[in-house]
This record gives C-alpha cells, sequence and structure tokens, in this order.
C-alpha cells in the first residue's frame, strides 16, 4: 500500500440478498485531502460509508483505512477516525459540555485535554451563552457544527461527514465548510458526502457513484472538462441521468 | 476504567435528566404498593349467604345465627324457595345457598341425626371449595355444642378421639398482606429493570445515537455495563423505597437480615436487566421493545408464584419455573421476609440466579452488534 | 365509500408487514389461555409435608400411610426431633408438618382423648387453611374407619353441590377476565399507538390535507384491529372450549355480541387515548397504567371486588372491563339469558357513547 493514501480501497462490494448496494468500488484518496463522494439518493454512498467507518461488514473487497485492515483492525481504525451521520447524533438531553466530556471520554481524552477542547470549541463556535443549555434548544446550523467539532475531538486522521449540511441555510454552510478546510490544513483527511454541487466544487477531488458504480473520479476542474460540462451540476446530471435505479 | 465511568455519568445524567422516568421511579412503587395490596386480598371473607328455612324451629334459627355471627359470611336474605334463593346466585346476590329440611329438628332428636344441604356458587373454585370448608366446620361446632347441651351427663364410656390442632407460623394472623407485599416488591423490582433497559438501547437505537457511539473504540462490555450499573441502582433504590413504604404502611420488617435481601436483589437484578438488554438488542422500535417484554414480563410474573402457589402447577409448568428468575425472588423474598431465613438457607437460589445473570448477559453482549 | 376502503387496505398492510407484532397480538391470547386455563390453579396436590412422629406406635403409622396415599400430600421428611422443623420451614421444603406426641396410641385407648398438631406455613393463608382443612379430614376419617364404632348422637350432616363449575377448576373464573385483557391489548393499546405513531411521523398531516373527512381515516384505522379482535374472541372461545374444557352454557350469539360491543367500547377508548397524547410512549403508559392495570386489578377476575376498601370498590365501576367480566360469566358459565345482563350492556353501551363522543369532539378540536 501507499503511504500517501489514507484510504485506499480495492473491489468493496456490499450486497444485502440480491440487491448489491455497492458493487466493485476501487479508489483511494490521499492524505490530508478533501475527497466528496457523490451520488443521486439511493447510489449506494451512505452504505459505503458506513463499511469503511467498521458500522456495516463488507460482502467482499479490501480496504486501508489509516494504516488498518477493514477486516482485522477495524476497532483500531475507530480510534483513528471521527464521523458525522445523516441522523444528528449528540444527545438532546444533554448540554454540549456533556456532549463533549462524554465523546471526549469515550476517546480517551483526560480531564484536561477535555477542558481545554471544551473552552476552545466554546469560543470557537461562541457557545458562550449555550453550552449549559440543553442541545435540543440549539438551532440546526449550530447542531451541525457541534457535532463536526465533537466528531473532530480526538484530532482524528480522517474525518467522515455523510451529508453533513442537510437543511443548513447557506451562512451556515459557508461557515461549516471553513471548518472543513481548517481540518484539512491540519492534516486532517475529509471524506464527505453531499447534495450540495457548489459544494463538490470546495472538494479537492470528487467521486461521483451511480447504482453502486464508482462512475467518476477526478478533480472538479478536470471532470468538467471530460464532460464537456460548465458546472459540477452539468457534471453530476450527465451522470445521474444513466441510473437505473432510485428511491424518488 | 475512565471510559466506564464517562459513560456511567452520562446515563445518570440522562435518567436524572427524564421526566418520564423519575415518575415511574417514584409513583411505580408507590401506586403499587399501596393499591396492589388492598386490591389483592384473596383472603375468603364476605361470603354472601341466602337461607332456606323450612324448618323455622329454635335450633335452625341458632344455628343460621352463629353462621352470620363470623366474620366469613353475611347474611343476605332468607327465602321460602330453593329457586328464589338460585335466582340470588344467577345475580351474583349471593355466593352460597344453605337450606335446612322442614323436620331438621325433630329428625336430630329423633334420628340421631339430620342432614343440611348447601349449594356453592363455584365459579371461583378457591372461594367454594373454602366456604363450604368453613360452613362445615361451623357446623360442626354447632353440633359440637346441642351434644353437649343435650346430653346432660357424659356418656359412662366417652368416645376416644382425636383432636387436631393447627398452628400458623410465619404469620400467626393469616394477614394477606404480610403474603402479598413481599411479592409486588418483586413485581416493582423486576418491572422497572427489564422495561427501563430494554427501552433504553432501543431509544438510541431509534434517535440514531447508537451509530456514533459505534464508531468510536469503545468496547461492547463497557458499553452495556455502562447501561447496566445505572439501572442496577434504580433497581436497588425502588427495592429501598419499596422496602420503607412496606415497613412504615403496612409495619412489615422483614424476619430476615435485611442485607441477605440487598444480597439476593443485586445478583437477581443483573439477570433482569440481562434479559432487557438482550430483548433490546433483538427489537428495533420502543414499541417492539416495550411489547417484547411486558409479553415476557406478563408470563414470567403469571408464572412467578405471586398469585398461586408453584406446587399446585402441572409438571409442564413447574419445570418453566425453573427458568423464571421471577419465582426465585419471589420465593426468597417471603422466605427472608416472613420466615427469617438466612443466606445460607438461600444459597441455591443465589447460585442459580447468579448463572441466569451471566448467561443472560453474556448473550446480551454477544448479541449487541456494532457492526451489521 | 372507495377512499375509505383504500384506507382500510393501507391499515391492513401496516398490521400485516410487522410480524413481531402480529406474532405477539396471536401468542398472547394462546399463551395465556394456557397459562391461566392449566397452570394457575390453587388446586392443592402433592404438597411437600413433614412428619414428626414422636410415638412411633401403629396408630400413628395408620396416619401417616394415609396422609401418604392421598394425592394432596407428598411425605418428604420425617423429623427427629422440633428443632429440625423450622430449618426445614425456613428452606422452603415443606409448607406443612404434622406432629404426634409421645405415647399417642396408649392415650388414645386409655385417656380417651389425645391430639395432634398441625403446624402449617401461613405465609399463604389460603394455602394453610386449605392444607389445615385436608390434613384434618384426613386424620378424621381414620379415625372414623378404625373404630368402624356407631355414628355419634344428634349427627349433623351435610351435602354440598358445587354450582356451574363441579370441579373446581381455576379456568372457569379466568376465561371470561382473559378474554377482556386480550381485547383491552389488541384494541385499546395497539390502536392507540397506531394512531399516534401517525402523528409522530407527520403522515396523519399528510392525511389530514387530504380531502377524506377526518373521522373516516380514524376509523379506518379501527377496522383492522376489530377484525383481528374477532378472530382472537374465536380463538379464546375455542380454546376454551377444546382444550380447558370450560363450556359455553349460553347464547353463543349473544355472548359473541357481547364481545363485540366490548370491542368496540375499547376501540372508543383507543381513540380516546390517541386523541390525548402525542408520543407513541406516552401512549404506552396510559394503556398500562390506566388501562391495563385497572383491568387486572378492578375487575374482579383476578382479585375479589367484594374484599376490597369502598373507594376501590366505587372506583371499580368504572373499569369497562369490570361490566363485561359480568356478563361473559353469567352468559357463558351460568347460562343466562340476556334478561340477566340487559342492565350491564346498558353501561357498556352508554360508556362506548360516551367515549365516542369525546374522542370525536376532541379529535375535531385539535384539527382547528
Amino acid at each position: 500500500m501507499n503511504d500517501d493514501h489514507a484510504i485506499s480501497v480495492s473491489q468493496l462490494t456490499k450486497r444485502f440478498g440480491s440487491f448489491t448496494a455497492v458493487d466493485a468500488v476501487t479508489f483511494n484518496v490521499k492524505r490530508g485531502e478533501i475527497f466528496g463522494f457523490l451520488g443521486a439518493n439511493g447510489a449506494g454512498k451512505t452504505t459505503a460509508m458506513r463499511m469503511l467507518c467498521g458500522l456495516s461488514f463488507p460482502t467482499s473487497g479490501q480496504a486501508t483505512i489509516a494504516g488498518f485492515d477493514l477486516y482485522r483492525d477495524a476497532e483500531k481504525i475507530k480510534k483513528s477516525i471521527g464521523y458525522m451521520s445523516q441522523k444528528f447524533s449528540l444527545y438532546e438531553d444533554l448540554t454540549p459540555r456533556e456532549n463533549i466530556r462524554f465523546y471526549g471520554g469515550i476517546y480517551g481524552l483526560t480531564d484536561q485535554q477535555i477542558k481545554s477542547k471544551t473552552d476552545f470549541m466554546v469560543d470557537h463556535l461562541h457557545l458562550e451563552n449555550q453550552v449549559d443549555n440543553l442541545v435540543k434548544s440549539l438551532p440546526l446550523g449550530w447542531k451541525q457544527k457541534l457535532s463536526f467539532s465533537v466528531a473532530m475531538l480526538h484530532q482524528p486522521k480522517i474525518v467522515f461527514l455523510d451529508e453533513p449540511t442537510g437543511g443548513v441555510d447557506p451562512v451556515t454552510r459557508r461557515e461549516f465548510w471553513m471548518m472543513i478546510y481548517e481540518a484539512a490544513h491540519e492534516g486532517t483527511t475529509v471524506f464527505v458526502t453531499t447534495h450540495y454541487m457548489d459544494e463538490a466544487e470546495y472538494c479537492d477531488r470528487v467521486s461521483i457513484m451511480v447504482d453502486g458504480r464508482l462512475d467518476a473520479l477526478d478533480t472538479p476542474l478536470e471532470l468538467k472538462r471530460k464532460f464537456n460540462a460548465p458546472s459540477m451540476e452539468e457534471v453530476f446530471i450527465q451522470l445521474a441521468r444513466k441510473a437505473k435505479r432510485s428511491d424518488n | 476504567m475512565r471510559v466506564l465511568r464517562i459513560l456511567l455519568e452520562k446515563e445518570f445524567r440522562q435518567v436524572f435528566r427524564d421526566p418520564a422516568i423519575l415518575r415511574i421511579i417514584f409513583l411505580m412503587p408507590i401506586i403499587q404498593l399501596l393499591i396492589m395490596p388492598l386490591a389483592a386480598d384473596y383472603e375468603v371473607k364476605n361470603i354472601k349467604l341466602c337461607v332456606v328455612d323450612f324448618d323455622r324451629s329454635s335450633y335452625s334459627q341458632k344455628l343460621v345465627n352463629k353462621i352470620a355471627a363470623t366474620k366469613y359470611f353475611q347474611l343476605v336474605d332468607y327465602t321460602d324457595s330453593y329457586q328464589k334463593a338460585l335466582i340470588y346466585i344467577e345475580k351474583d346476590e349471593a355466593d352460597l345457598v344453605l337450606q335446612i329440611p322442614s323436620s331438621f329438628e325433630k329428625q336430630l332428636v329423633k334420628e340421631d341425626q339430620a342432614t343440611v344441604f348447601m349449594a356453592l356458587n363455584a365459579i371461583n373454585g378457591v372461594k367454594a371449595n373454602l366456604g363450604g370448608a368453613y360452613l362445615r366446620s361451623i357446623i360442626g361446632d354447632f353440633n359440637r355444642e346441642i351434644r353437649l347441651e343435650w346430653l346432660q351427663f357424659p356418656r359412662l364410656s366417652p368416645q376416644p378421639t382425636i383432636q387436631v390442632s393447627a398452628i400458623n407460623w410465619f404469620n400467626p394472623l393469616m394477614n394477606y398482606q404480610v403474603f402479598m407485599v413481599p411479592g409486588i416488591l418483586v413485581i416493582l423490582v423486576t418491572m422497572v429493570g427489564a422495561f427501563l433497559s430494554a427501552l433504553n438501547i432501543v431509544k438510541e437505537k431509534e434517535i440514531g445515537t447508537i451509530e456514533q457511539i459505534n464508531v468510536t473504540p469503545i468496547r461492547k462490555y463497557q458499553f452495556i455495563l455502562g447501561k447496566l450499573i445505572p439501572f442496577w441502582v434504580l433497581g436497588l433504590i425502588i427495592l429501598t423505597i419499596g422496602l420503607i413504604i412496606s415497613w412504615v404502611v403496612y409495619g412489615i420488617v422483614p424476619a430476615g437480615n435485611v442485607f441477605t435481601i440487598y444480597i439476593f436483589a443485586a445478583v437477581y437484578l443483573l439477570a433482569v436487566l440481562g434479559m432487557g438488554l438482550l430483548v433490546s438488542t433483538f427489537a428495533n422500535t420502543q414499541q417492539q421493545a416495550m411489547l417484547l417484554s411486558f409479553f415476557l414480563m406478563m408470563t414470567f410474573i403469571l408464572l412467578g408464584g405471586l398469585y398461586t402457589s408453584i406446587d399446585s402447577m402441572p409438571p409442564w409448568a413447574q419445570t418453566f419455573t425453573k427458568f423464571n428468575p421471577v419465582s426465585y425472588f419471589i420465593e426468597v423474598m417471603r422466605m427472608v421476609v416472613l420466615k427469617g431465613s438466612s443466606l445460607y438457607d438461600i444459597r441455591n437460589h443465589l447460585f442459580i440466579v447468579f448463572v441466569f445473570a451471566v448467561v443472560l448477559n453474556s448473550f446480551a453482549v454477544w448479541n449487541y452488534k456494532k457492526r451489521s | 365509500m372507495k377512499q375509505f376502503l383504500f384506507f382500510v387496505q393501507k391499515e391492513f398492510y401496516h398490521l400485516l408487514r410487522d410480524r413481531r407484532t402480529l406474532f405477539i397480538l396471536f401468542g398472547m391470547p394462546l399463551m395465556q389461555i394456557l397459562i391461566f386455563g392449566f397452570a394457575l390453579t390453587n388446586e392443592v396436590k402433592n404438597t411437600r409435608i413433614a412428619i414428626l412422629d414422636n410415638s412411633r406406635d401403629e396408630t400413628t403409622a395408620g396416619i401417616i400411610h394415609q396422609l401418604e396415599a392421598s394425592r394432596y400430600f407428598d411425605v418428604v421428611k420425617n423429623i427427629r426431633g422440633y428443632g429440625e422443623l423450622e430449618p426445614a420451614f425456613q428452606e422452603g421444603k415443606i409448607k406443612l408438618a404434622v406432629v404426634f406426641p409421645s405415647r399417642f396410641q396408649y392415650a388414645l385407648s386409655h385417656e380417651n382423648s389425645v391430639s395432634v398438631q398441625l403446624i402449617a406455613d401461613a405465609t399463604d393463608p389460603n394455602v394453610a387453611n386449605t392444607l389445615a382443612n385436608y390434613a384434618t379430614a384426613i386424620i378424621m376419617d381414620y379415625q372414623k374407619n378404625m373404630k368402624g364404632q356407631q355414628d355419634f348422637p344428634y349427627t349433623i350432616n351435610t351435602e354440598m353441590r358445587m354450582l356451574y363449575n363441579p370441579q373446581l377448576k381455576g379456568s372457569y373464573n379466568f376465561v371470561p377476565g382473559v378474554m377482556a385483557m386480550v381485547l383491552m391489548l389488541v384494541c385499546a393499546m395497539m390502536t392507540s399507538i397506531s394512531i399516534v405513531r401517525e402523528k409522530e411521523m407527520g403522515t396523519m398531516e399528510i392525511i389530514l390535507v387530504s380531502p377524506i373527512v377526518p373521522i373516516r381515516v380514524v376509523i379506518a384505522k379501527m377496522v383492522p384491529y376489530f377484525l383481528l379482535s374477532g378472530v382472537n374472541i374465536g380463538s379464546i372461545l375455542i380454546l376454551s372450549v377444546f382444550v380447558l374444557d370450560v363450556p359455553i352454557q349460553g347464547n353463543l350469539v349473544l355472548l359473541v355480541s357481547e364481545c363485540l360491543l366490548f370491542t368496540v367500547t375499547v376501540l372508543a377508548l383507543g381513540l380516546l387515548i390517541s386523541s390525548v397524547t402525542d408520543s407513541q410512549q406516552t401512549a404506552m403508559l396510559i394503556s398500562l397504567m390506566g388501562l391495563f392495570l385497572p383491568t387486572i386489578m378492578l375487575s374482579g377476575f383476578m382479585f375479589p371486588v367484594e374484599n376490597m376498601p369502598w373507594p376501590l370498590q366505587i372506583l371499580s365501576n368504572i373499569v369497562p372491563a369490570k361490566w363485561f367480566y359480568y356478563i361473559v360469566k353469567n352468559i357463558m358459565i351460568k347460562g343466562l339469558s340476556f334478561g340477566y345482563v340487559w342492565k350491564e350492556t346498558l353501561v357498556l353501551t352508554g360508556m362506548t357513547i360516551f367515549f365516542m363522543l369525546v374522542s370525536i369532539k376532541k379529535f375535531k378540536t385539535r384539527l382547528e
């Protein structure tokens, strides 16, 4: 394997009965890269991501994440990754401070570290007045930024974001992407799925899944050139039209 | 260890922040222990009696008065025909008809014997059985009295007789509450433990936080322990509240050592919580978890020996109760509270429940999958 | 009308596709009938008893033999001293001990009187009473046979007839109660949860903006549960007749119609619950605490209502299951006609109409 690769996937497949959700996907993600993972609804993005995070067993294929084998070292992988799922996954009946303490504790941070992380986050996300209120009272945008920060708590080598900006207003989305850039700048590899094509433009490289297969992978610039399209949106529509299955 | 502490901190915070759980913890013991024992009074008393007295002699009158004077019977009415009395039974206004034949007194004097007839509503078999036995023994007493009265001089060689005297140990006043309250305490601890633990993990599944936990390097046993310990503590708190209520309200003080109860309860709760966790690993929605634990609980509780004695169950049901943790705790509770049994007396129960705890929890840990 | 049928069809899909729930809904009555019918009896048999025989003579041996021979008792322990009794009770090994004094036979034949002591574990008072009664009867029988003597003078004999249930089976009492419990669970709990679930998931709003009349939506939700209850009523009746040997003495048509009336009552209750709650968990808790527990405790089939303190007796009148239990018991077990239950039927009907009106009113106000 290549040391420059944070994620390296080969022929990864997941079947549910006769249905092949992810069909022999092969790709590499470079260290420190922002890797966009696109696809129509039901194309298999979330299933692929769940396999990479160790939430779901692959049916076949190989994958190495942060230098660890997906089959043998799933628990070691978990120490090196962060994950933010589609569903909001902080505890709504705990305060931000308590959530930070909980997830920090699980990843083995010391009290000292947790405290400084909390202070940093409060400052960074302007949570001064909210840090001791229940999470359920926070607006959605703040919740999303908070869960991203929580996923980054233990300074993972790779962070997986599953549609992190769904339902969020444009201003917050912009702020969210600033946070992603910052993380990448500090050396974290970012693996992100999204529906927003303007966000795809922000990625270093973009892959597009259609019907469980990876149909395209390149920089946004290169993709637009290849498909002779003015925007990523056009690229996506050209590819997605070929899809036979769709859940909507 | 630190991970476990963090998990516990979070669980306790959530529990004490959830008004529904707090309500259950404090209201359930109060409602169940205050109302159930009042409702669950199986003592056979207040048997409604309808008399058909064809004799109308002074002795038939005396007999009826004697019966009505006891606490078991309550005279509803006199009628002049059996048919009319039967209507009382049909309408549930009487449980028992006592018919005294027209020549009762005469026969008794002339023929040395007479027969009274009784008909009982036997839909409730226990009540009919005991009611009949009480009535017979009152009539027997009456019989002895008139014999003494009429036989002025005891015969020269009186009948050799065997007297039978009965002593009631452990509950000399035959108080039904003393019997029911310890059992209800068990039900309480069981329901709270099983329901809350089953619902808890399923709730995390439904809101999706379990995914976030599953991508962390946390170990399965840490996660399960983190879920187990808070409800274990809650169970012991409820037991304590229950013991206090049964002492204050019913004056029931365990005859044995309270620590024996706590030691057994500590192990027992592990088994019950293990069952709840197991249910939660099978169910995907709270509705399923609720229905499944309700189904299990009902079966376990009904066959646990609270309402009816295990000894009188058919063999298949008795075999089943050997695998029913609830029945062990009910038995232990009654042994310790009423009979003052010691830890040594309940050693077998303790061991078996310990095995349940180990098996159920191992199964739950094994069946809890971080990866699908 | 066609719209309405589409809704009913949709509800059937919901119900039939959740296999786990369906399994429990059908398994529950089966299980309950088996447990109540066979396992929950207060019949005394093979009770473990201990003997402390301080005399060891012919008479005591004879009595012990009689005790052993009876189906009520199982002599498990011969105890040597009084001190061994308490531990045996404490370990739960025995429920009754029979103690013979020394020189038993001698005392009986020379002093004309001797006494046997029965020590009962009275933790369960009814069982203790029953055991003492049986043991006394056996000893008395032995005494009678021993002497073959002439009868006592001035003896009052008693003749007893057990009406409706000569074998004193527990199931006669339980079957009507189980029916009430199952219907309560299937109808009230499941309907309320299924309506509230649509509220939780937001699908209710979609239905409400459609041109269909809202109350029809609700009625459509009830239809599958009504039919399911019909199946459950049938299976309970068949099981009780053919498996438990509890015959249906009265008119079958009358019995089934009363059951269906009660089904409608509890469906209305379920609707009422769903109209005042917003979450499945609350609906479940209300059904359990507000419906199921009172049904078990106050309807009279598990615990005798006449022994309760008067506030509970009064409270029991607002529990629909109490009236239903009374009706079913009278028709099914006693074989009485409608003339005996019309008042109770009227009460149930009144309750049903009341629940319906209140919940429809609540349902409408929530929409505005």
